[in-house]
């Protein structure tokens, strides 16, 4: 038997909604059953996304976009919540919520730490993703959410099979998984979640000229040491550093190397202008 | 039973952004999904090795978010399902044009709704001549060559006779009105050719500077998501990405490697102090300068300070644009040392900066920065990276701008030569009138301009012309007859409209439109359209060719034959059909027609006259419902201005026609199309028409906004800058305003008090001083408008400028139309631009010049 799964790299994700509106596409004015009732054409996303800003310093904002399907865990509070069966894995591994059990079970909304259930007002009946099972079960290679990506960064398939998308992707990049605190086993991986920051820029203090070519070294809380270079602009940057305190240094040919003592306690670190002397 | 698609019929069709495939049970669509392109019969994926890396063709289209959400736009509850009549409108009686915009409609049939239509043209044309009735479509019609707007609409009032309403070069402004006196191109209507760039720019650029660029917003046109898979790979070869806009736009979010930041239309400034700095510190390319260019010494001399007194350096430009001089130096020195492509807009030569008060000075100054560079050189080319993948332009298939039936009004003219249409129809009507100043010709002639038949580019002269409207002899506007209804979203400073169509001049108006959009609430007549889905045509994804030929930010060179998936909702018909309809009750059915019974008549010649019937038979075409045109991979690629460099004979697959330039000669061959044939840093155009233009002067000039961050006395009322973009999750009003599911998108609209308003974005810095918060009500006005929006508080905008998208189609006045004290609550932005053309003598709209005054808003509505 197969064991279903997503991995979706974020570092390709253009935050096109393609993948949002794809399943509003399939399961509005569709029903599946027994697998999915009609979605309402507004209001349910069985797939959000969730954008983060990172200021990471003024001339360099990075957004990521989190697509966030139900995370069909193996753990999960939704099915624990559910009475007579309401919710179930399937073999596959796919949870499902029986859309006739399920009617008037409202509480499974806040079951889901992962916000991925919606009410249908108007059946009174929690909804949400499917995995496309209906799909899955006629033999399609993907759900329609990753058929849609024109970056193609969801990978869709059985994880028990070395051979598949899916299993060859997650072995060449290490996944995660979203809000692993919530210990409900998903089986939706991320590749790229968003990464505490250092940066800073570099500037002649003579003449205030943007410094390029500088060496950074950042030594961090573990110990590690790290290199990075200027660019034209005197910007340098550390991408994925971990908290605590460490030290950063900057050496440039024919100016006075300097060093300073920092402490990383937030998520972005931008250390502003720093001044190299003769 | 278990369910399977395979209980289901498939269709293939093309949308104005992407091919996509149908499935569909019931007569009711099912689902619709982005055209995959893996039949064993299609075309192999190309690949280019560059850098030690490989680039593979991706094996499925790109497709946007709308055409994604294309099943709710189908069965969107604003569609228009019969004809309709205004209530308070009686053809033989009283009209009560006055009350256009708030009477309501009732339902009449086709045969009532074609009699008053056919009985009101001959009526008009009888008293008035054929000049009163004044006819245009809009920019982006759905896709298909038969049905399109340059085509059926051309033919049915090419015979007929009318005022064509022309487009300005809205898209191209700065580069029409600007760029052609640097570097010609006015068949392309000064845009650069971008071919064989993909390979180029892998293989050797190292920086790429966006200017005015935002390429994952806008795609290049019609393309949608096809051309971010080229710009991660170039990111993963090490091409540095700058981005010069005022907002983190979305592509610079994603690749960005700097943002800078300048304020809203002071861009020519830093571009003269970049140039300053390569003539101060000696980094440009002489040799160049020397052989392929003219009038350097005046450009020169105007940067040092000779002409005026000022010296254009970083220190200078820092004042005007806000951009901090020793950043200006460090982008410059980092330019001139490496292989720099300068992506100016989001396809080379657009960018919302050109489409501000003196943006031709933007373009050209972009042309002859890229001049200094050694255009041409490998790596150093004008592309905005959304075009030139490799591609089979040999094989002719037409695009739109080929003119279809109509036989065409721009452009290279292939499909005449072939037969296609028999006859071809041309305007009769001498008197044109230019869509960004239509509401003035209307109500208020005489109207003077500059630039008539702006849009078709057949010489660089003919945007010199001068036109007064009425022309000598020719009627004023009794009739409007329009395609589309959009412009009360997508022109300028749009309370105009509404007022011109409440004008009593305006004996009558017709709307042809899918949905119930805002203009179409004006007008007397309105004929239901049915969607792309609900007819056949034939069509080649992106395909524009005209004045953009041979340009394709695609991926794949797609033709689809767009099969008809449902019948037409309720008694909606496709635009062909209704001028079949009208032609032949006028006598003309025939003539409209030449014999072809129906469309797919019409499409089968259309295959039989392209290059398809040598690789696919037309049963099987019908069948399968695409071809993918291989590229051809042993062809050696010729990049874009590579020729020009080189001074070689052009090898493009596309150049001037044969009267703009002698083009026998060798020599003629390896020349621009400017009078001298080169770079003109000193335009000989210019100069001859007019020395002393001071807005527009032989060598481009920083001149200030007449709205913006200069202009003194406005600003003390109005001291935020609005610049107004295209929408990123709309073809602009294409799809806003109608229920669909991009609505529900945060960027696009916010849903406040169950109601979804347009999204305005301002700096933290600005919202704590007006103490506005994210998700907030807010009142943006000027003297020419009110709209509510949903404030979004964010640092990618710089302070003192505001950013909203243009465009919306959800005009919801809760008050008189067009009075510009009446607030709007449906977003529509554009009432707020002006209608103040690009300068004197560029009869172009402006919208980036816009100042505006903010509030957060407490009263309800
Ligand atoms: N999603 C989407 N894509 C589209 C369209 C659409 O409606 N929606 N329309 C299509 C059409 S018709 C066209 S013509 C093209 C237009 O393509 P473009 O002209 O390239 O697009 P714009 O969005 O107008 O402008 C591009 C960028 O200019 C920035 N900008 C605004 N003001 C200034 C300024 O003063 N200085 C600088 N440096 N930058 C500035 C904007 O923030 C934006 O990021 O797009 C096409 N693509
Ligand atoms: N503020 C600001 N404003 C701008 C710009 C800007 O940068 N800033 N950019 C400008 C530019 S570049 C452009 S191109 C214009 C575009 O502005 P418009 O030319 O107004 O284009 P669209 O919004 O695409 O309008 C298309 C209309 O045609 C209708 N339609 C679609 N398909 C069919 C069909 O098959 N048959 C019929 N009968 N109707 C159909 C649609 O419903 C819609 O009403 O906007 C301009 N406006
Ligand atoms: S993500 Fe939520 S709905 Fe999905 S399986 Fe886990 S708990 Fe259930
Ligand atoms: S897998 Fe299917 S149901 Fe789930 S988010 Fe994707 S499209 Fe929607
Ligand atoms: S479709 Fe793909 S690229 Fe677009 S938002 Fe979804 S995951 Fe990201
Ligand atoms: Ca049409
Ligand atoms: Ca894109
Ligand atoms: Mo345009």
């Amino acid at each position: 038997m197969a064991k279903y799964a997503m991995a979706i790299d974020l570092n390709k994700c253009i935050g096109c909604y393609n993948c949002q509106i794809a399943c509003k596409d399939e399961h509005v004015y569709n029903a599946f059953p027994p697998i999915a009732a009609e979605q309402p054409a507004f209001g349910q996303f069985w797939l959000s996304i969730e954008e983060r800003e990172q200021v990471w310093d003024p001339s360099h904002i990075k957004v990521t976009y989190i697509p966030k399907p139900c995370q069909h865990c193996d753990d999960a509070p939704c099915a624990k919540a559910a009475e007579n069966g309401a919710v179930y894995k399937r073999d596959d591994g796919i949870v499902i919520i029986d859309p006739e059990k399920a009617v008037g079970q409202k509480e499974l909304v806040s079951s889901c730490p992962y916000g991925s259930i919606y009410l249908n007002e108007e059946k009174g009946l929690p909804q949400k993703c499917t995995f496309c099972a209906h799909l899955v079960d006629d033999n399609w290679q993907e759900p329609r959410c990753a058929q849609s990506c024109p970056m193609s960064c969801m990978y869709f398939g059985d994880v028990e099979d070395p051979e598949s998308r899916i299993s060859k992707f997650l072995a060449a990049n290490q996944g995660e998984a979203f809000h692993p605190e919530y210990g409900t086993k998903p089986n939706v991986y991320y590749v790229g979640l968003p990464k505490p920051n250092l940066s800073g820029t570099v500037r002649l203090a003579e003449g205030n000229e943007c410094a390029a070519n500088v060496a950074v070294t950042f030594t961090g809380a573990d110990g590690v040491k790290r290199q990075a270079v200027t660019d034209c602009f005197g910007d340098f940057q550390f991408k994925n550093v971990a908290p605590g305190k460490g030290t950063i240094t900057y050496e440039l040919a024919g100016y006075a190397p300097q060093s300073s003592p920092l402490v990383l306690d937030r998520e972005i670190t931008f250390l502003g202008e720093i001044k190299l002397n003769r | 039973m278990k369910y399977t698609t395979k209980d289901e019929q498939q269709y293939v069709n093309c949308t104005l952004s992407g091919p996509v495939r149908v499935f569909v049970k019931d007569k009711k669509i099912v689902r619709i999904l982005p055209l995959e392109y893996t039949q064993e019969d299609d075309a192999k994926p190309w690949s280019i090795t560059a850098r030690g890396e490989t680039f593979v063709r991706p094996n499925k289209a790109g497709i946007a978010c709308w055409v994604q959400g294309s099943k709710q736009q189908v069965y969107s509850k604003d569609r228009l399902l019969t004809p309709l009549k205004r209530v308070d409108f009686d053809p033989n009686g009283e009209r009560n044009p006055q009350n256009r915009g708030v009477s309501g409609y009732e339902p009449i049939t086709w045969d009532e709704a074609l009699s008053i239509v056919t009985n009101e043209i001959v009526r008009i044309k009888d008293e008035n001549g054929p000049s009163a009735i004044a006819v245009t479509g809009s920019s982006h019609d759905s896709w298909g060559n038969i049905g399109y707007r340059m085509s059926a609409l051309e033919r049915f009032w090419n015979l007929v006779g009318c005022t064509w309403i022309d487009h300005d070069p809205d898209s191209w402004q700065g580069s029409y009105w600007g760029a052609i006196h640097a570097w010609g191109f006015h068949w392309r209507l000064g845009q650069p050719p971008a071919f064989d760039l993909l390979g180029d720019t892998f293989e050797n650029t190292d920086m790429i500077v966006f200017w005015s660029s935002d390429p994952n917003t806008t795609s290049g046109d019609y393309a949608w998501n096809e051309t971010d898979h080229w710009r991660f790979h170039m990111k993963k070869l090490g091409i540095k990405f700058v981005f010069i806009d005022p907002h983190c736009n979305y592509t610079s979010v994603i690749d960005g490697d700097k943002w800078i930041k300048p304020k809203p239309g002071t861009d020519t400034a830093m571009a003269l102090a970049i140039a300053y700095t390569w003539i101060k510190e000696g980094t440009y390319d002489k040799e160049y300068i020397a052989s392929h260019t003219v009038g350097f010494d005046k450009w020169e001399s105007y940067l040092m300070g000779n002409e005026d007194g000022v010296a254009k350096t970083p220190e200078w430009a820092a004042e005007k644009t806000g951009v901090e001089a020793n950043i200006i130096k460090a982008l410059a020195r980092e330019w001139a040392s490496k292989r720099t492509t300068l992506a100016g807009g989001g396809r080379s030569g657009m960018g919302h900066i050109m489409r501000s008060s003196y943006g031709h000075e933007w373009s050209r100054a972009m042309v002859l920065l890229m001049g200094m560079q050694g255009l041409g050189k490998p790596g150093v080319n004008y592309y905005s990276t959304t075009g030139g993948a490799p591609a089979d332009w040999e094989f002719f298939f037409p695009g739109y701008a080929d003119g279809g039936i109509s036989g065409g009004s721009a452009g290279p003219k292939d499909l005449g030569p072939r037969g296609f249409p028999k006859r071809a129809t041309a305007s009769q009507i001498r008197q044109r009138i230019n869509r960004a100043c239509l509401p003035e010709c209307v109500i208020s002639p005489p109207q003077t301009w500059r630039g008539v038949y702006g849009y078709y580019g057949q010489s660089a002269q003919q945007q010199l012309t001068e036109c007064t409207f009425p022309f000598p002899g020719y009627s004023e506007i009794k009739m409007i007859y329009r395609q589309g209804a959009s412009y009360i979203g997508t022109m300028m400073e749009t309370n105009r409209f509404a007022r011109m169509y409440r004008d009593p001049k305006l004996e009558f108006v017709v709307n042809q439109t899918i949905y119930n959009e805002p203009e179409a609430k004006f007008a007397d007549i309105i004929f239901p359209v049915c969607t792309n889905f609900e007819r056949y045509d034939i069509g080649e994804w992106a395909k524009i060719s005209g004045y953009s030929n041979k340009l394709s930010p695609t991926n794949a060179r797609v033709v689809v034959f767009q099969q008809k998936c449902i019948e037409p909702r309720g008694e909606s018909k496709p635009d062909y059909q209704i001028f079949a309809l009208l032609a032949e009750r006028l006598g003309i059915g025939e003539m409209f027609t030449e014999g072809h019974p129906d469309e797919m008549s019409w499409i089968k010649r259309m295959y039989e006259v392209s290059d398809l019937p040598k690789v696919i038979s037309w049963e099987k075409f019908l069948k399968k419902g695409y071809y993918i045109i291989p590229p051809k991979m042993d062809k050696k690629p010729t990049p874009a201005l590579r020729w020009f460099y080189d001074q070689r004979p052009i090898d493009i697959p596309d150049r001037p026609m044969s009267t703009d330039r002698p083009t026998n000669a060798t020599e003629g061959l390896s020349r621009l199309s400017t009078p001298t044939g080169k770079i003109e840093f000193e335009s000989q155009l210019l100069k001859k028409f007019d020395p002393n233009d001071n807005e527009r002067p032989p060598v481009p000039h920083y001149v200030p906004s007449w709205e913006g961050s200069e202009s003194t006395e406005i600003l003390k009322k109005y001291p935020l800058q609005l610049i107004s973009p295209h929408p990123r999750f709309t073809f602009h009003s294409q799809h806003d305003g109608k229920t669909l599911w991009n609505d529900e998108i945060p960027h696009h609209r916010r849903l406040i008090n169950g109601y979804r308003y347009w999204v305005i974005r301002i700096n933290p810095a600005d919202a704590a001083r007006y103490g506005i918060k994210e998700n907030d009500l807010v009142k943006v006005w000027n003297d020419r408008g009110v709209v509510l929006c949903a404030a979004n508080v964010t640092e990618r905008i710089r302070e003192g400028a505001v950013h909203s998208y243009s465009s919306g189609g959800g005009y919801d006045p809760q008050g008189e139309p067009g009075n510009n004290a009446t607030i709007d609550k449906g977003g529509t932005i554009n009432q707020l631009t002006s209608s103040r053309f690009l300068s004197k003598n560029c009869a172009g709209m402006a919208p980036g010049s816009c100042l505006v005054e903010i509030a957060k808003w407490t009263e309800g509505v």
